[in-house]
């Protein structure tokens, strides 16, 4: 297609004007953590008073780097143990044969349809009454499985060749050995869309951790945040900001880099 | 989220397989397997059944009781927490702020999505700035949002405070009034969403094929024309599976609303689940929250179940 020449300035203005209103607030955030708090109290936002003293304050006088570290380890069992028991209960509902199969599948997908957040009120029960209060396994253990990831890896095991399967039988590959050696290799894009589906929906945890952890030492980077934000209202923002800005690192670094899956993946799953 | 459907593989018609085995979706299933399925599908099981059936039909229970302060039942009051709850005017209250925060949240995020979507599907130089920097917004938890947000929003220091002041504007206070605090909380909560949607969206615009434009601008057919009348049609399952999945993430919105406005003023911001929250952790009335989590579970297996049957439609053609 042939653009005119004010056509595509007037493209690109639009393009730079959307830019700014995505990109803004990064930005006032990353600037307003390098002035110092005198300074953005004031409103003087065109300070030159720049320096990192926010992010030396953030490390030292905060749990910010603790806070990253407890999200670093949930996020990351979450994510493995659902990689696992998805994967497991998947191929339980495309290569076995067991009474109620079906009916059970409908049941698991039934439950996609219900809201965590719901059914806060029982698991907070639950898990008082199983003293899981205040540690990791509070966080990781009501997530070990996702209806979700069940559904989502059943639909692409089915796409599995049945000759695979026939060729595995004949070569006398057992469920295990079949499940380890063809299953997940071949439905690897799948697992890693998984793998990162459950690391971010555990890293974005919000309510759950505010009502199961009472200690910096466990509690995760979301609630870490919430709780900064509450004992400094108002105060101290270059501290705030400069926190926000070392929580939001790591995970932009995490989208550029697997920017090329996420969307095969994501495309995968919307258009297929 | 993701949501593949892929139709069945057809079993072949050979009927002269093995009468032990029974063959179905094309695999070869044994009937010794039920020991392989316990193991395979039991930890699965014992979870979701511990953290997802369980607490399901305990909520539908304790719905019908009225508590003591550690979540027991006490007295059973039958529905009198769902008709108090439908005619008090806070929960009606509560309702409408949900209904015009959700329908706010879907409607922008899904017409700022697709005019990036669009924008960026133009072959353009430097383009690949722009799809990544419309893509950002993905990498940003609420918290960070809730934050950077904040700071826009806080008063006099606020980004929208100074730019106001300089113009000479009224000062708006934005998160202590019912509307502009309302007006706040949608805006931070699209520009959150709008990473994600866009970089669905953008997706599917790639996969229009490019000959139908082409035959289309042959005859004669504008750009807005071919935007109607091609683009929309083509990605309109796309279309659909976003705003769902984007309307049952902003029933389910907390993290924002507990940061930015914690349901005020006023309750003007006090939706459904923040609701919850509220009446069960903060007031210990377990029972009227649970017959509230009922409200909000039926609402949204709704429109979970619109978006299923959408999907399997799509399957057919």
């Amino acid at each position: 297609m042939m653009l005119t020449k004010t056509h595509k300035t007037l493209r690109y203005l639009v393009l730079v004007i959307m830019a700014i209103i995505i990109i803004g607030p990064f930005i006032l955030g990353f600037w307003t953590s390098l002035l110092p708090t005198a300074d953005i109290a004031k409103g003087a936002l065109f300070s030159t008073h720049i320096s990192l003293q926010n992010y030396v304050d953030a490390v030292q006088q905060t749990a910010i780097m603790r806070y990253l570290l407890n999200s670093f380890v949930i996020s990351l069992l979450t994510m493995a143990a659902q990689l696992l028991f998805c994967s497991l209960g998947a191929y339980a509902f495309v290569f076995l044969s067991f009474k109620g199969r079906d009916f059970l599948f409908y049941v698991i997908l039934a439950t996609m349809m219900l809201p965590f957040e719901a059914e806060v009120i029982p698991n907070f029960v639950t898990v008082r009454q199983l003293n899981l209060l205040n540690h990791y396994a509070v966080m990781v253990i009501p997530f070990l499985t996702s209806a979700f990831g069940i559904f989502m890896l059943r639909q692409s095991f089915r796409q599995i060749p049945p000759e695979l399967k026939e060729a595995a039988d004949v070569e006398g590959l057992n469920h295990w050995q079949f499940y380890w050696r063809v299953t997940l290799p071949y439905a690897r894009i799948s697992l890693f869309t998984l793998a990162a589906y459950s690391f971010l929906e555990s890293w974005n945890q919000y309510l759950w951790p505010m009502l199961t952890t009472f200690s910096d030492k466990f509690r995760p980077v979301q609630d870490g945040l919430r709780q900064l934000q509450s004992q400094e209202t108002f105060n101290n923002w270059g501290m705030i900001q400069a926190s926000a800005v070392i929580v939001v690192i790591p995970t932009l670094i995490v989208l550029f880099v697997g920017q090329h899956y996420f969307k095969d993946g994501l495309n995968e799953g919307a258009t297929k | 989220m993701q949501a593949e459907v892929t139709p069945a593989p057809k079993p072949k018609a050979d009927q002269s397989a093995a009468i032990s085995r029974q063959r179905a979706k094309g695999y070869n299933l044994h009937a010794g397997d039920k020991y392989y399925a316990f193991a395979f599908l039991g930890p699965s099981l014992l979870v979701l059944g511990t953290f997802v059936f369980y607490p399901m039909l305990r909520t539908l229970y304790l719905s019908l009781f009225l508590t003591d302060n550690v979540g027991r039942p006490t007295v059973f009051v039958g529905l009198k927490n769902y008709i108090g709850l439908l005619t008090s005017s806070a929960y009606q209250a509560s309702l409408q702020a949900t209904a015009i925060y959700v329908i706010a949240v879907v409607a922008l995020t899904l017409i700022l999505g697709l005019l990036l979507a669009q924008l960026a599907a133009k072959k353009l130089a430097g383009i690949q700035w722009f799809r990544t920097i419309f893509s950002a917004t993905m990498g940003v938890s609420v918290s960070v949002a809730a934050i950077f947000w904040l700071f826009i929003f806080s008063p006099s220091i606020g980004l929208f405070d100074q730019i106001g002041s300089f113009l000479h504007l009224p000062i708006v206070a934005w998160l202590t009034q019912p509307g502009p605090a309302m007006t706040a909380v949608v805006i931070s909560t699209v520009w959150m969403n709008l990473g994600f949607t866009f970089l669905i969206l953008f997706g599917a615009l790639q996969m229009v094929p490019q000959s139908l434009y082409e035959v289309s601008a042959i005859e004669g057919a504008s750009e807005s024309y071919q935007f109607f009348h091609v683009t929309i049609p083509m990605i309109s399952p796309t279309l659909f599976f976003t705003s769902t999945v984007t309307l049952i993430g902003a029933f389910k919105s907390f993290g924002l609303i507990d940061l930015m406005t914690a349901g005020g003023p006023n309750n003007a911001t006090n939706l459904l689940v923040y609701r919850v929250y509220q009446d069960a952790f903060l007031s210990g009335n377990y029972g009227l929250a649970s017959a509230e989590s009922v409200i909000l579970a039926v609402i949204i297996a709704l429109f979970t179940l619109l978006q299923f049957k959408f999907l399997e439609k799509r399957v057919t053609y």
